[in-house]
């Protein structure tokens, strides 16, 4: 049977992505922040998992106004990287697994999930600078992924509970698929920040602290945390964070944590980065 | 939603709900034809004539015209939208936002390096009204 054994969540800012691309990332502004992720880098190539669901938003890449799925899930055998407006980045074509994506699909509209099945999407940054942290700069991609789709852009985004719980029903579509996969599930976006207005620049090194906290120790607690929150206390693009509570749903509830980073800034935005290993 | 919403007390910050997403659809969707080369290019070389094609208001038209970023905001658009304007103009989300704050690029930057804008004294607008 396929098991989810770990989670890992992380801020996917594009100016990494560039840094990464452009050979900046030994340059005294990115060197700490590069550095942060090595011990990741050398876990995960240890762990080697088969698949990771990778939790993240489109910033209108993939989506635009004209259909705003709530969640919605790369069922497809392969995503490009997305032309952002200068040029796709150059990093692999992204491998799916469209066999368990669709289990899990049909899994979680039957409990109640209705999900977006979604078999054409670039992927933009948001999913593939993730990969880029933990899997640096390969020729292909060490593993499948399964993309899953956030609307974290128009309001309103689905509830910090919501999340939560979807987290818990991946954990029950993943762990009765019939394969021997090792499964990991990335949840990514935030921390702190603010793109817009005259507030932009906003960032909130206390309450992202409380928040990797309660994401390891009272994930329900931070559940209940309404949108509100998240845009007084950590920016208008801090609301990014619900999306970490799905990746913790799909968790223990008692979850070892194996290493934690926190870096700013990377351009506008507090970096945060933590692993989290389910008990087994 | 309703009109006592409790976003409506954080200061220098716009929500994307549903009246501005109505509100600035064709906005957006502008900003979005430029993710195609051949649209970059001819926005560039007509940029009035470019944005006939969409029924935007005079407001937005003059906005994205003179490159009001705050004012765009304020008329439905949204940053990951604009994000596409501003990447053809070759300019960055951290220079946009410095704009946007009032300051320059090197001022911004060097207040993000110092750890960015505190949330004390940023969370409700009266704080920022009594700031004077």
């Amino acid at each position: 049977m396929a098991k989810l054994v770990a989670g890992v969540t992380t801020s996917h800012v594009p100016a990494i992505g560039a840094a990464l691309d452009l050979g900046k990332a030994d340059t005294p502004y990115w060197q700490p922040l590069f550095k942060g992720y090595e011990p990741s880098k050398k876990w995960i190539a240890e762990q080697k998992p088969d698949v990771i669901i990778l939790v993240y938003n489109d910033h209108a890449s993939a989506f635009s106004l004209e259909i705003i799925p709530t969640f919605a899930l790369g069922c497809a055998s392969e995503f490009p990287p997305a032309d952002e407006g200068w040029g796709p980045r150059k990093v692999p074509v992204v491998k799916g697994h469209p066999e368990l994506a669709w289990h899990i699909a049909q899994s979680v509209i039957l409990d109640e999930f209705d999900l977006t099945i979604v078999n054409n999407m670039p992927v933009d940054h948001g999913l593939t600078v993730p990969l880029s942290l933990l899997f640096g700069q390969p020729q292909e991609w060490p593993c499948q992924v399964i993309p899953l789709a956030v609307n974290v852009v128009q309001y309103p985004p689905p509830t910090g509970n919501r999340c939560y719980n979807f987290g818990k029903a991946i954990r029950r579509a993943v762990e009765c698929f019939d394969q021997d996969l090792k499964v990991m599930i990335f949840g990514t976006g935030g921390m702190s920040h603010q793109l817009q207005g005259p507030r932009a620049g906003l960032i909130n090194r206390a309450w992202d602290t409380a928040f990797l906290d309660k994401l390891v120790t009272e994930p329900q607690t931070l559940a209940k945390m309404p949108h509100v929150e998240y845009v007084r206390e950590a920016g208008s693009e801090g609301i990014e964070l619900v999306m970490w509570l799905i990746m913790r749903g799909a968790l223990d509830e008692k979850v070892r944590e194996v290493y934690r980073f926190y870096h700013v800034p990377a351009s506008n935005t507090a970096v945060g980065h933590i692993i989290l290993e389910n008990n087994q | 939603m309703n009109k006592t919403d409790p976003f409506d007390d954080i200061p220098g910050t716009t929500l994307f709900d549903a009246q501005r997403s109505r509100q600035g659809y064709h906005l957006n969707m502008f900003c979005m034809s430029l993710m195609k080369a051949d649209n970059r290019a001819a926005f560039k070389a007509d940029e009035a004539a470019y944005l006939r094609q969409f029924p935007m208001t005079t407001e937005q038209h003059e906005a994205v015209l003179k490159r009001d970023w705050n004012g765009m905001i304020q008329l439905g658009g949204n940053i990951y939208f604009l994000a596409k304007l501003f990447s053809t103009d070759g300019l960055s989300f951290q220079h946009v936002a410095a704009l946007m704050t009032g300051s320059t690029q090197e001022k911004y930057a060097e207040m993000m390096l110092q750890g960015g804008r505190s949330a004390d004294g940023n969370r409700s607008k009266s704080e920022w009204q009594n700031r004077g």
